[in-house]
């Protein structure tokens, strides 16, 4: 995801372009006629639905009647006062799971890049392993281990976890189902591997002579991870935080599947409202909503994690 | 016991990593042990007796096995889209300079920078907005859609590593630019077009927030699972995610030893 690549590497190497003897004109049209298919599908079924749920959301009418463009901006301001709650949530709900991903998946893929030695590519198979089996199946799954008074329910209750969650407003008596704790908990599981990998990418590009060199020089394990590892890992750490906040955000599954109805986020609400309301100009209004909330923070913190970088 | 907190001290971030890896596994051995429980009402979520019907009789839900054939011909359909268009613009990007370069790269960027649902609804108010029949078409076509930008991506890192100079020597010795193509630059590049392909097909066939905007009626087999949690859940679920995992952990691993073995089989000759 690094969208920008540096002009390099294609015609270097001291080489005239190739193909020297066909026309210029045709070879300069080349590049253009390998694109027009691509490039006119995303046109058609990217930007252009796009524009259509701009049109889509400033309509009022009815399903009856039809929708008209009647250029009806409090659509977005009403979206925005009847859901709030669920913005705050969702952007609530997927920070926490991005946090999560970060801490939990941190280890790991410190684990698979330095400590594996050959076990390196078996434990790559095993992050990307839980992607094999269909992911609804999969959160379904969490519904049988967080099972009320289930094993792992139990332990967390009689460890005092549950007490902790409560306080925090995570969970409510000694149920973890139906509560935020659960959808949380589903959403950093299902984006975890999006997290480890670029991770993994990142620490396994570091130079162990690096390591060695600030042991060499005295400075503990903690420091040598302080002052080296991490900040050399900041990339991994940029992309993996984007690659799992922006999918977390518009998630309804785990909301679903695993909350209550005290948990919906927005992308519940959108998908309800489009596809059992059929409220079509609340449902794009909370969509672009959504999709500028997402912009502000993505933009806010590539920022924030780029002049952190420099320094 | 001190030696063991000495011990855990020093490995603490061993532990915590092994930890993150059952976490990851978890689910997929729950899933695998359900597919042999015998569920005394319509949802399989807690344990009663073991049996192996499920795994006898993996096609006995109706509708089970129809939505998995479909959801792996649409997946096909649009690996194929998506692997032929995304493969065309990654060489495009890779290779030349053209002045709209900076905003087809945002354009392939976006689609991965956007909340699923967010395309979801978009895609749904165009074929609203067009009087268009959701179906399996209007699905494929999403599919290809979103699958196309991970395709490039793919590609392009390929593409872009690979050394010109390979072409340029086929052309000294008069290779035409066909032959050129298909006997040197397609076999270079086709690891980076797999790769992309691969992962276009496991996006569709597990994708779920798109299909579901633009489905329809059609049940994908994400689909039905969805709808089984509202209805209940047959075990035949579990038996087919477990039967994916299995295929798929030994096509890895079977990968992984032919390629090893390649490797111990060429290392003399490559010197």
């Amino acid at each position: 995801m690094t969208g920008t690549t540096t002009p390099t590497a294609a015609g270097t190497a001291g080489s005239p372009p190739p193909a020297v003897h066909r026309p210029p004109l045709r070879r300069a049209l080349v590049p253009y006629w390998l694109l027009l298919p691509g490039v006119l599908w995303l046109v058609v079924f990217f930007l252009l639905p796009l524009v259509y749920q701009a049109s889509t959301s400033v309509q009022t009418g009815s399903l009856e009647e039809g929708f008209r463009v009647t250029w009806h901006f409090p659509t977005y301001w009403d979206a925005l006062t009847d859901y709030g709650p669920h913005f705050v949530r969702s952007v609530l709900y997927a920070g926490t799971a991005t946090a999560l991903c970060l801490l939990l998946g941190y280890p790991l893929a410190h684990l698979i890049a330095f400590r594996a030695g050959r076990w390196r590519n078996l434990l790559l198979v095993l992050v990307i392993a839980p992607f094999f089996t269909s992911f609804l199946i999969r959160t379904l799954a969490w519904k049988t281990i967080l099972a009320d008074s289930g094993p792992v329910v139990e332990f967390l209750g009689t460890t005092g976890f549950l007490d902790l969650t409560a306080f925090l407003g995570m969970t409510e008596g000694d149920r973890v189902l139906a509560t935020p704790l659960a959808v949380v908990t589903g959403l950093t599981y299902n984006f975890l591997p999006f997290m480890v990998l670029p991770l993994y990418t990142a620490l396994e590009r570091i130079d162990p002579r690096l390591h060695e060199a600030a042991a060499d020089l005295y400075a503990s394990p903690v420091t040598v991870f302080r002052t080296v590892t991490f900040p050399l890992s900041l990339p991994g750490v940029v992309s993996g935080t984007l690659l799992t906040f922006i999918p977390a955000s518009g998630d309804y599954i785990n909301a679903e599947l695993l909350g209550s109805t005290d948990t919906k986020m927005v992308g519940n609400v959108i998908q309800s409202q489009f596809l059992r309301v059929l409220d079509y100009p609340t449902a794009a209004a909370l969509s672009f909503l959504l999709m500028a909330v997402v912009l502000l923070i993505v933009t806010f913190y590539i920022r924030r994690a780029g002049t952190e970088d420099l320094v | 016991m001190a030696s063991l907190l000495a011990w855990l001290r020093r490995h603490v971030a061993v532990v915590a990593g092994l930890f993150t890896l059952a976490y990851l596994i978890l689910p997929n051995i729950v899933v695998m042990v359900f597919s042999f429980n015998r569920p005394a009402g319509k949802f399989n979520y807690s344990w009663q007796e073991f049996s192996t019907e499920a795994w006898r009789n993996p096609c006995g839900v109706p509708d089970l096995c129809g939505s998995l054939t479909l959801s792996l011909r649409l997946a096909l359909w649009a690996t194929l889209g998506a692997t032929v268009l995304g493969t065309m613009i990654a060489f495009a990007l890779a290779r030349y300079r053209f002045r709209a370069r900076g905003a087809v790269n945002a354009l392939i960027f976006l689609p991965m920078a956007m909340p699923e649902v967010v395309m979801a609804a978009s895609l749904l108010t165009l074929f609203l907005n067009l009087g268009a029949e959701l179906g399996p078409l209007t699905v494929l076509i999403a599919h290809t859609m979103f699958c196309l930008s991970f395709v490039v991506v793919a590609v392009k890192a390929r593409v872009l590593t690979m050394d010109p100079r390979l072409e340029e020597a086929a052309r000294d010795l008069y290779a035409g630019p066909v032959q050129t193509f298909l006997r040197v630059t397609l076999p270079i590049a086709a690891p980076g077009i797999a790769a992309g392909a691969l992962l276009a097909f496991a996006l569709s066939f597990d994708d779920f927030i798109i299909t579901n905007f633009t489905s329809g009626s059609t049940v994908t087999f994400p689909m039905f699972v969805w709808g089984s949690a509202q209805r209940g859940t047959p075990v035949q679920i579990n038996v087919i995610g477990t039967a994916m995992f299995v295929i798929a952990v030994l096509t890895v691993v079977a990968g992984q030893l032919l390629a090893d073995r390649r490797k111990k089989n060429s290392a003399p000759s490559a010197r």
